[in-house]
């Protein structure tokens, strides 16, 4: 099991340790996650996030090479910007999920998730040919913090003393706090404004405690798990892979035809652009339940009529918005907003609806 | 009064003619967050040691078993709407459901005593 830079840290604050795609995580700390939810709803949370995979692609090169992985139309995202992509296979399948970060005019930086990280990385390399540029795996170097919350902004301007309100979402930006260097993106994965930090891996620790502490002095700020990452993201709408994504879906199915730039020559489209054309067959819903209880992975969905009509991909209940809900892939005739329908929960029929998405908007929409 | 603890981290206590369930201090630290429990059936008659609820927790479902032999007669309806009590009072608020003992099952059960080291092996 691999450990991260702050795996000492997380171990000092009291986390519950499980195993995540290989890497030993913090699933929640003393608080517990539902508080940690609330806590990143209110104000701010500190993540690790550093089992995620980071790739740079750099040389002249580097644009073409992305533009044809990349579903998204990386050209449009200019130098110090940001944007979400898929990796396609050439059924028009999604491989991953990715962010990728216009860091300097030849050098993007990329980062995948921990789970697909090795394919990722064959996959990028055996497409790689003629293009002018070269692919480096920096994962082990650096580390990835995301700081979350509708108080981030504001106590990252009282920490760096700098004025961020022309920082756009999306936008890259240095900073060096206490003679640490770090990168960092206007984005996230939780439905709040917030960042995700690049750092190096050494220094890591050491802005971890700075955030919590001299952090701690701006706004309330407390690390959070695994855990309330996932009901954050998913209360917002965001896909987790493996679970909304796999190589069976295609994007319009996972609701992701935004995320794909149709004017770019990316690997996958023509099936895609097939796909659409002839209308899909399934799509994916968020639902919640009527009857309480807790719809786990793989339960069964169910027409009204009791006809087996999917499964669920994500299960959970979900604080802000108060439901126990999932998301789930049904026939397209079952996915339209108020549909009734029933969820399998442990051999009992639990009453649940299709509800419109997202749960929670985010707020710096 | 004289609480007991099965293996499976239950707790029973008598009260009156019946007895109080619930989930020990201990596994409640050990699941973490509860976010739902599926009350056991009131009227049905349950075995020691046997499935008689579920606790779903952040993460996974657990079913919880019954410390006694003997009929459910009353669940605490309070946990429908506030799981969390089994975290926040689970030898109190949070308590489970109340069972009618059909025979001396009571008497198969660790001691706090004997609890506390059986909580040591498991943690070893």
């Amino acid at each position: 099991m691999r450990r991260t830079a702050l795996h000492t840290k997380h171990c000092e604050a009291g986390a519950k340790m499980v195993p995540f795609a290989g890497w030993e995580m913090p699933l929640y700390y003393r608080d517990g996650a539902t508080e940690e939810h609330r806590l990143v709803r209110r104000s701010a949370g500190l993540f690790d996030v550093s089992h995620m995979g980071t790739f740079e692609i750099a040389g002249k090169g580097s644009l073409d090479f992305l533009n044809r992985m990349i579903t998204s139309g990386v050209h449009k995202t200019d130098v110090a910007m940001s944007g979400y992509g898929l990796l396609l296979n050439e059924q028009g399948n999604i491989i991953d999920d990715i962010f990728l970060y216009h860091t300097e005019e030849y050098l993007w930086t990329l980062v995948v998730n921990a789970s697909n990280l090795e394919k990722d990385w064959d996959w990028l390399n055996s497409h790689r040919g003629d293009f002018d540029c070269t692919l480096t795996d920096v994962s082990e170097g650096t580390s990835l913090i995301a700081m979350q919350g509708p108080a981030v902004i504001a106590c990252l301007e009282g920490l760096s003393g700098e004025d961020l309100s022309a920082w756009t979402r999306f936008g890259i930006k240095e900073f060096v706090l206490e003679g640490i260097p770090f990168r960092s993106g206007r984005t996230g994965y939780t439905g709040e404004d917030g960042v995700e930090i690049f750092v190096a891996s050494e220094q890591a620790a050491a802005l971890w405690n700075i955030l919590l502490d001299q952090g701690g002095k701006q706004c309330e700020i407390g690390p959070c798990g695994l855990a309330a990452r996932d009901s954050l993201r998913f209360e917002a709408g965001f896909p987790l892979y493996g679970h909304e994504l796999n190589e069976t879906v295609a994007p319009p199915e996972a609701l992701l035809k935004w995320a794909c730039d149709f004017e770019s020559d990316f690997i996958g489209k023509s099936p895609v652009e097939e796909l659409i054309k002839k209308g899909l067959t399934r799509k994916l819903v968020t639902f919640k339940l009527i009857d309480k209880g807790v719809a786990r992975e793989d339960y069964e969905i169910l027409s009204a009529r009791g006809d087996l009509i999917g499964k669920v991909v994500s299960g959970l209940y979900a604080p802000t918005v108060d439901l126990y809900c999932g998301n789930g892939f049904v026939p397209v005739a079952f996915a339209k907003a108020g549909t009734e329908i029933g969820i399998s929960v442990r051999g009992r029929i639990k009453k649940a609806e299709v509800v419109k998405r997202p749960l929670y908007r985010p707020a710096y929409r | 009064m004289l609480i007991k603890y099965a293996k499976s981290h239950e707790w029973a206590v008598k009260s009156g003619d019946l007895y109080l369930c619930g989930l020990s201090n201990y596994a409640q630290e050990k699941v973490g967050d509860i976010v739902f429990v599926e009350l056991p059936e009131v009227g049905k008659t349950v075995k020691q040691g046997e499935p008689f609820g579920v606790i779903e927790s952040v993460k996974a479902a657990n079913d919880v078993y019954s410390p006694l032999n003997g009929e459910i007669v009353e669940a605490n309806q309070k946990l429908e709407d506030e799981p969390e009590l089994v975290n926040s009072s689970p030898l109190g608020e949070g308590w489970i459901c109340k069972i009618k003992m059909s025979d001396s099952s009571f008497d198969n059960l660790m001691n706090e005593e004997e609890y506390k080291a059986f909580q040591e092996e498991q943690d070893d």
